[in-house]
Formats: structure tokens, C-alpha cells, sequence
């Protein structure tokens, strides 16, 4: 089901609820609250009870749910749809260092190709160091709160531990960079912020802009009342933190692992390389046996240079991937309470309404709705995110893992490689001898 | 099958080879060119009586633990092994008959060693294994009580007994034929020989190194060159346990992700599966690395052969310099004893002796004491004169006898070597693809993620 420009999901939190015509709606008729009615109404409808409401209740934001599931489904395994699909490419890549009087920073070219209406241009390419990039994130967690929003690599770097500006640094940190950004171009909600849309284009990114935005936006969401407290949480996000806390208990034991395979290996490199050094020492006092001694001292170099590019790859590929994970896993939770926040603020306003009404008969305030939609809307898109970040992470697993086990083969490779040439030229040496001999 | 016997058997079929060859060679042995001569002389040792490895099986077949009372009465436990021999000639013939058993201990090798040693110094007697594990890295016991231990040092015995038995001179010994038929009176038909007493004390074969004048050059060559190699295969040794420590824990760690992948397998949903079989997979190489450390002993084992051989060699070159450095003091007493005589004869002191001063300070000595010590000096003379042919027998066949098997010993360093190298490169190439093997497993997995 087409559903045009898809900007029109009301379920993004740029626009006060009530202000935002519903998809279906015929023309601008401000939508009334009434209590019951089937989802046929255009009108909101509350048709729900006193516990926490689900987004499968009946009314009409079952319809707006429908569409988000809808939409969702087709953009659920990126990898596998067609690139048809999309119409927002984004690439980062090119580092360059700057050296000012006040400081020396690092930029990256950030290209952009779209075939979008909301951009001027169908092509882009600015500059952007990783504080630019610090900044969207934290616009796009403001204004898209209910939205899973990607991680950045590590802010900070321990000055006198890591280069900053050596190349296996920056390297790394572009790639993380340009995965982020990819994926929230991929994103069929954030994708179309226009803090997104501010960094692919402008050329200075003036982040004072954001502030103005900012003031516009962040009432409806930001004002999540505190000392509200959370009843009953569903189960499925329940389910969902559970999974993040042992997730992520995982990822770190895998990472300390990952470390501990690396400090071995160094220590086994170190020692490797002296005792082929023992071998080509032995050359000097030996005839015949030069060529074998020599030929055994060349395959443990060989078998050390193969060592020595795992240990790099999987400190510059692997190790990265899995704390950024871990960030990633840190934002979940953060949006998972942010939530938690909003059904029990709902839940408080709820239940004084309905004293009062008791008391005095008088109709469900606009807040308790308002607040209801919030929450139903968020539940909705935290659950499609999810299910997202769920194919997405299956996915870069995957591909982790797979190119782990590559290296690895890799490596063994080149080691065998070497050593089957040396017996072979050691036997035919052998056999020549034996020839030579019996004539 | 024990593996130390396949190995033990191609060596057999080598050592019996090459004698095989050696005698082959003699039948076209017709003219006599110097080299010839040497080869010839090595062919008609091993046509006049051929290796005892060719008349006769030998094994080390078991290890049994045995206790007993010591030497200072006390009980103590050991280790015992079978020794079986059969003749060649039944097998050859394709009768199958029970081999012939007797079992030695540890120190009873120790002692025919010691006799090898002392009753052939030219030779480079082959070396027993170690009595107690040294270069061990940490997974495996120094405790000679081991079972690995013990098997190695069974494969290890069995390697000495084929090497003495294929030598062309150690072959023919009375005494070590004794050893391997005859149980329980070996020990007193040894001591019989009296061959302790001709032991050369430390002492004296240490200042004959010290003193030595006028050594083959030949010899000095090839003692510095047994330092070198004693010196390149410990420390060859100590490196590779060290390497085998560090790639113990490298493979054990990745035993980890076994157990954190299955963990993680039981909160993914499509997952799951992929992740738990691969974690197996893990599992699976970290436990692969104890039979290949465990092949690798044996490559450690040949190299520690050598290790000691190097020490035999030397114990060559220094009989070498003892029996030089006695020829030279047999020589240099002759000589003076020479120009005593002289002295007293003519009565022109060319050299300062007491008894000259003597003479000069209290007279000279009755016309009959001198006459009795003329004749006694002759006497002396005599004696020198034949201590100085023996000598110069003595060292001049322990030259050429030590030469050729110094020369033998060569060739068999060489070749030995260069296939334990090559065997050394076969065990990386399998280590290789069992690595590769593993990850493939685990990639695929991985895949079905």
C-alpha cells in the first residue's frame, strides 16, 4: 500500500499530535476526541481502558499503525530489497587534517546523491569533522525521541594513549562514521530530519540553526513530566530490555576474549620471531644443511607476517564494531525508558481524570489523550525500530563473524603456502641429490 | 600402533638399508685411490661382519613400573622395559617366531653406554635420551614417572639400541650382544671387563686440553663445530617450548568464545543455531592443539638427539688431544731423557740440571756411580723409545679410526637433520590445514547465521 510522500507519518515527533492531519482525513477538520467508535471514524478515538493501552486497540491509529507496519515490512531487511527502494545515498570517506592556531582537527568528505524533493540539489558533497557529527546525533535524539538512533564511535580518546591523527585511528573512525550516517539515511523516519537534511547540505554547518529548531520542537517532547511511575511495562519490552541487558553482557565478555586472543597472539609472535632468529643463526656453521635451516627461518618469518596483519585487522575491523554495539545498546535503553517515562506519565494523568470525572463528571482532558497517542505512537515506533535494529544486527553479526573466521583462514593460508613450497623444494633437492649420486 | 615404533621401524629399515648399500658398494670396490681407501675400509668392516641390525630384530617393546630394594636397601619404584630381538633370517624366511625378551632398566643403557664409551673413544657413540625432561613447556610433567614421559624414553631406548646395532663397529661387540640376550649376568660379565679402570680421569683430560701442543687441526675444527651445534640446538630447544607455551594459550582462549557463543545462542531467535555450532566449532580448535603439540615432542626428541650427539663428538676430539698431548709428554720425556744422557756421558752441560749443579758445587761423583746411572738412564731410554712408538700407534690409529667415523657421523647428522626438518615443515603444513579445517566449520556456521 502506497502511501505517497511518507513523510506524512504522523508517528515523528516534529509536530504537536493534534496538528497533524491523519492520512485518511478528507481536509484540515481539527479531530475531535470521542470515546468509543470503531476505526472506520476519522476521528481519534480512545477506546481504551484503564490498563496501558497496546497499539493493537481499536481505533483509528490502528490505521496509522497499520501503515507504519506496513511501511516497516518493506524496508525490514535492507540488505535483501532492491536499491530501487531507496533514494538517499551517502558516503563518507576522504580524511583530511586541519592545523589552525587553536587546534589541529580531522574532516571527512561527506557526499550525498538523492533523488528526494526535499533537497535542492541532487548531488552534495561537504565537509565535516566528527563534532558536526556529535551534533546530529544529539538533534536527532532530541527531536526524534521514540526513534532508535544510531551510535557514534567513541567520543573521547586518551590523548597520551591513542593517536588521535595516525592513520589506523582515523581510518577506523571514518568507517564508523560512514556506517552511522548510512544508517540513518536508511532509515525511513529519520531520514527525512531536517537536521539530516542540514548536515548532508550545508556548506557551514552553523549550529546556532539548530537552536531555533530546537526551541520549536521540544515542547511536545521534551516535556515528559517526571515523578510519574510505571505500573505494568508489556511484556514484549519487558522482553526487550532483558535481552539488552544479556546482549550486552555478552558482547563484553566477547570483546574481553577478542583482547585476550590478541595479547597471546602478540606474546606468541614475539617469541616465534626469535626462534626462527635461532634457525638463521644455526646457518653459519653448516654446509648441507644450510638450504633446510635457511628455508625453515623463512617460513616462520612468512608465518609471522601473516600473524602480525590478523592482529591488525581484528584490532582495526573487529574490536570497533563490537563497542560500538555496546553505544548502540546504551541508546536502546535510554529510548526504552524514555518510553517507560511516557506510559507512566499517561497512566498518572489517567488516573487523576478519571477521579476527577468521578467527582464532577467532567469530560477526559485533551492532555490524557494526547498523552495516550504519545504513548501508542511511541510503543509503535519502538517496536518497527526493533524489529529493525533486530535485522541489522543479525546482519552485521553475521558479517563480523564471517570475516573473522576469513582472516583466520587467511592467515593459515599464507603459513601453509610457504611451508609446502619449502618441502617441495627440499625433496626435489633431495632426489637431484640422489641421481647425482648413483651416476 | 605406537607411533614411536613407525618411526622406529623406517629408521630400522634405513639403518638395515644402509648397511644393505655399504656392502653393495664393496662388490664394485676395485681400484684404491686414497678416499677409496677409506671407503673401502668401512665396506670390508661391514662385509666382514655385517651391522647386527641385519642379522637381528630389535625392539623396545613395553615400560612397566616395578618396585624394589636399592642399593642402600631402601624401596624405591622404577621403570623397566622389554627388550625383544629375533633373527632376521626367520623373518626372511616368513616364519613368525616369538621374539626373545629380557628386561633392562634405565641405568643398566647407562651402563653399556659408559663401556661404549670407554672401550671405543674413536667412536661417536650414539646418545641415550635425556634421564630427566628438560626444554618442557608447561603443559607437559618433568616427573619422569609420566606416562608420556615414560613412552618417550621407550622410543628413545629403542632409537639407541637400533643405533648401536647398525654401527659397523659398535655392532660387533661381545658386550652389547650380552646386553640383549642375556638377562640377569650382563651386569658382572660388564664390570668383568675391567673397562672402568680404563676410564681416563676428568683431570687428566683436562689439562690435556689446556697443554695439548700440536693438535690435528682436523679435530680442533671439529670440536669448535660441536660446540656449535650444542650450542644451536639448546638454544633451538628452549625457543621452541617457549613458542609452544604461547600457542598453547592462544588456541585455549579461543575455547571462550565456545562457551559465550552458546550462551548467546539461548537469547537470539534466528540466530541462535548458527551461533551455538559455532561455538562447538571453537571448542573443537582449541582442544586441537594437544595432538599437535603432542606430534611435535618428537621433532623436539630428534633434536635433542643431536644435542647429546654433540657431546659425543666432542668426547672424540678431546681422546684426540689426550692421546696427542701423552704422545708429546712420552716424546718431550724421551728427549730429555736423551740429553741426560748426553750430559753424563760427555760431561757438557747444555742444559741446567740439579745434578749438575750439584757436581759442581760438591764435586763430582765416583767413576761407578756414574757408569750405574749411564745404565739406568739407558735402561729409561729404551723405555721411552718404546712408550713413544706406543704412543705414537695409539694415537695415530685413533686419528684414522676416529676420522672415518667422524665422517660417518657427519653424513648421518646431515641427512637426519635435513629430515627432521623436512618432517618438522609436514607438521606445520597439517597444523595449517587443521586450522583451516576448524575456521571454515565455524565460518559456515557463521553463514547460516
Amino acid at each position: 500500500m502506497s502511501v505517497g510522500a511518507p513523510r506524512a507519518l504522523a508517528s515523528s515527533g516534529q509536530k504537536p499530535i493534534t496538528e497533524i492531519l491523519h492520512p485518511l482525513s478528507a481536509a484540515e477538520e481539527p479531530l475531535s476526541v470521542t470515546i468509543g467508535g470503531d476505526k472506520q471514524e476519522v476521528a481519534l478515538t480512545n477506546g481504551t481502558p484503564v490498563e496501558t493501552s497496546s497499539p493493537a486497540s481499536t481505533s483509528s491509529l490502528f490505521n496509522r499503525l497499520q501503515l507504519d507496519d506496513d511501511l516497516e515490512a518493506d524496508v525490514r531487511d535492507p540488505y535483501a530489497d532492491s536499491t530501487e527502494m531507496r533514494d538517499l545515498f551517502v558516503t563518507v570517506d576522504d580524511p583530511k587534517k586541519h592545523v589552525s592556531t587553536m587546534e589541529t582537527y580531522i574532516t571527512y568528505r561527506v557526499s550525498t546523491k538523492t533523488s528526494r524533493v526535499e533537497f535542492d540539489l541532487p548531488e552534495y558533497c561537504v565537509r565535516r569533522r566528527y563534532q558536526d557529527f556529535d551534533w546530529l546525533r544529539i538533534k536527532l535524539e532530541d527531536s526524534q525521541p521514540t526513534h532508535l538512533i544510531p551510535p557514534l564511535p567513541e567520543k573521547f580518546v586518551m590523548k597520551g594513549v591513542v593517536d588521535r591523527f595516525s592513520e589506523e585511528f582515523v581510518e577506523t573512525r571514518m568507517k564508523a562514521l560512514d556506517k552511522f550516517l548510512k544508517r540513518v539515511a536508511d532509515h525511513p523516519v529519520l531520514s527525512f530530519n531536517p537536521h539530516l537534511t542540514a548536515f548532508l547540505t550545508v556548506k557551514d554547518l552553523n549550529k546556532r540553526q539548530g537552536l531555533a529548531l530546537l526551541s520549536k520542537v521540544g515542547e511536545s517532547v521534551k516535556h515528559v513530566a517526571g515523578g510519574y511511575k510505571l505500573r505494568a511495562r508489556p511484556a514484549e519490552f519487558c522482553a526487550m530490555g532483558e535481552y539488552l541487558d544479556t546482549f550486552n553482557q555478552k558482547l563484553g565478555t566477547i570483546d574481553r576474549i577478542a583482547q585476550r586472543i590478541l595479547k597471546e597472539q602478540s606474546e606468541y609472535l614475539t617469541e616465534l620471531r626469535e626462534y626462527g632468529g635461532v634457525y638463521s643463526s644455526w646457518v653459519g656453521s653448516e654446509e648441507e644443511l644450510r638450504r633446510p635451516l635457511e628455508g625453515v627461518a623463512g617460513c616462520v618469518t612468512t608465518s609471522c607476517g601473516a600473524l602480525e596483519d590478523l592482529g591488525d585487522n581484528m584490532s582495526l575491523d573487529f574490536l570497533p564494531v563490537l563497542r560500538e554495539y555496546v553505544l548502540y545498546l546504551e541508546s536502546i535503553k535510554n529510548v526504552l525508558r524514555k518510553r517507560d517515562q511516557s506510559q507512566a506519565e499517561y497512566e498518572g494523568r489517567l488516573e487523576a481524570a478519571i477521579l476527577r470525572k468521578q467527582e464532577d463528571r467532567t469530560p477526559m482532558p485533551l492532555e490524557v489523550e494526547k498523552c495516550q497517542d504519545k504513548v501508542e505512537c511511541f510503543n509503535a515506533d519502538l517496536k518497527a525500530d526493533w524489529e529493525r535494529w533486530q535485522s541489522n544486527k543479525r546482519h552485521d553479526f553475521k558479517q563480523l563473524l564471517t570475516s573473522m573466521a576469513d582472516r583466520n583462514i587467511n592467515s593459515y593460508e599464507k603459513s601453509q603456502a610457504a611451508w609446502e613450497s619449502l618441502i617441495t623444494l627440499l625433496q626435489d633437492k633431495q632426489t637431484e641429490d640422489k641421481t647425482s649420486e648413483t651416476n | 600402533m605406537r607411533r614411536g615404533s613407525e618411526e622406529a621401524t623406517s629408521v630400522k629399515r634405513r639403518m638395515a638399508e644402509d648397511g644393505r648399500d655399504e656392502s653393495v658398494a664393496a662388490d664394485d670396490d676395485s681400484q684404491h685411490t686414497a678416499e677409496d681407501g677409506r671407503n673401502g675400509l668401512n665396506n670390508t668392516m661391514v662385509e666382514e661382519s655385517p651391522t647386527l641390525l641385519r642379522r637381528m630384530e630389535i625392539c623396545v617393546a613395553e615400560a612397566e613400573k616395578r618396585s624394589g630394594k636399592n642399593a642402600v636397601n631402601m624401596q624405591e619404584t622404577f621403570t623397566v622395559y622389554l627388550i625383544e630381538t629375533r633373527p632376521m633370517d626367520a623373518l626372511a624366511e616368513g616364519r613368525n617366531p616369538a621374539p626373545d625378551s629380557l628386561w633392562r632398566r634405565y641405568s643398566e643403557f647407562e651402563l653399556l653406554r659408559n663401556y661404549l664409551l670407554v672401550s671405543f673413544p674413536y667412536i661417536v657413540v650414539p646418545p641415550l635420551p635425556e634421564k630427566r625432561a628438560e626444554f618442557v613447556w608447561h603443559k607437559l610433567s618433568a616427573d619422569n614417572m609420566d606416562p608420556d614421559f615414560v613412552e618417550r624414553r621407550r622410543v628413545g631406548l629403542e632409537n639407541f639400541l637400533l643405533r648401536v646395532a647398525s654401527h659397523p663397529v659398535l655392532s660387533n661387540d661381545e658386550i652389547l650382544h650380552h646386553f640383549l640376550t642375556e638377562e640377569h649376568s650382563w651386569k658382572e660379565v660388564v664390570y668383568e671387563t675391567g673397562f672402568q679402570a680404563k676410564a681416563d680421569s676428568r683431570l687428566k683430560a683436562l689439562s690435556a686440553t689446556f697443554r695439548v701442543r700440536n693438535p690435528d687441526k682436523r679435530f680442533m675444527d671439529m670440536k669448535h663445530y660441536s660446540d656449535e651445534l650444542q650450542s644451536h640446538t639448546s638454544q633451538l630447544l628452549r625457543a621452541r617450548a617457549r613458542v609452544a607455551d604461547r600457542l598453547y594459550g592462544v588456541y585455549k582462549v579461543h575455547g571462550n568464545y565456545g562457551r559465550v557463543f552458546s550462551e548467546w545462542s539461548a537469547i537470539e531467535r534466528e540466530m541462535g543455531d548458527g551461533l551455538q555450532s559455532a561455538g562447538h566449532h571453537m571448542d573443537a580448535y582449541a582442544a586441537s592443539i594437544d595432538d599437535i603439540l603432542e606430534e611435535e615432542e618428537h621433532y623436539a626428541d630428534q633434536l635433542k638427539e643431536y644435542l647429546f650427539y654433540a657431546e659425543a663428538l666432542r668426547a672424540v676430539c678431546r681422546k684426540h688431544e689426550l692421546t696427542q698431548f701423552e704422545l708429546e709428554m712420552a716424546t718431550q720425556d724421551l728427549i730429555s731423557k736423551k740429553q741426560q744422557h748426553e750430559e753424563l756421558s760427555t760431561g757438557i752441560v747444555r742444559t741446567f740440571s740439579f745434578k749438575g749443579m750439584t757436581n759442581k758445587l760438591f764435586g763430582q761423583e765416583a767413576p761407578e756411580q756414574r757408569e750405574a746411572r749411564l745404565k739406568l738412564l739407558e735402561e729409561l731410554i729404551e723405555e721411552g723409545e718404546e712408550a713413544v712408538k706406543d704412543k705414537t700407534v695409539e694415537c695415530e690409529e685413533h686419528v684414522e679410526k676416529a676420522w672415518v667415523d667422524v665422517q660417518r657421523f657427519k653424513e648421518q647428522k646431515d641427512k637426519d637433520l635435513r629430515e627432521a626438518l623436512i618432517n618438522y615443515a609436514v607438521m606445520q603444513v597439517s597444523m595449517c590445514k587443521k586450522g583451516i579445517q576448524m575456521w571454515s566449520n565455524a565460518k559456515e556456521c557463521f553463514l547460516k547465521m
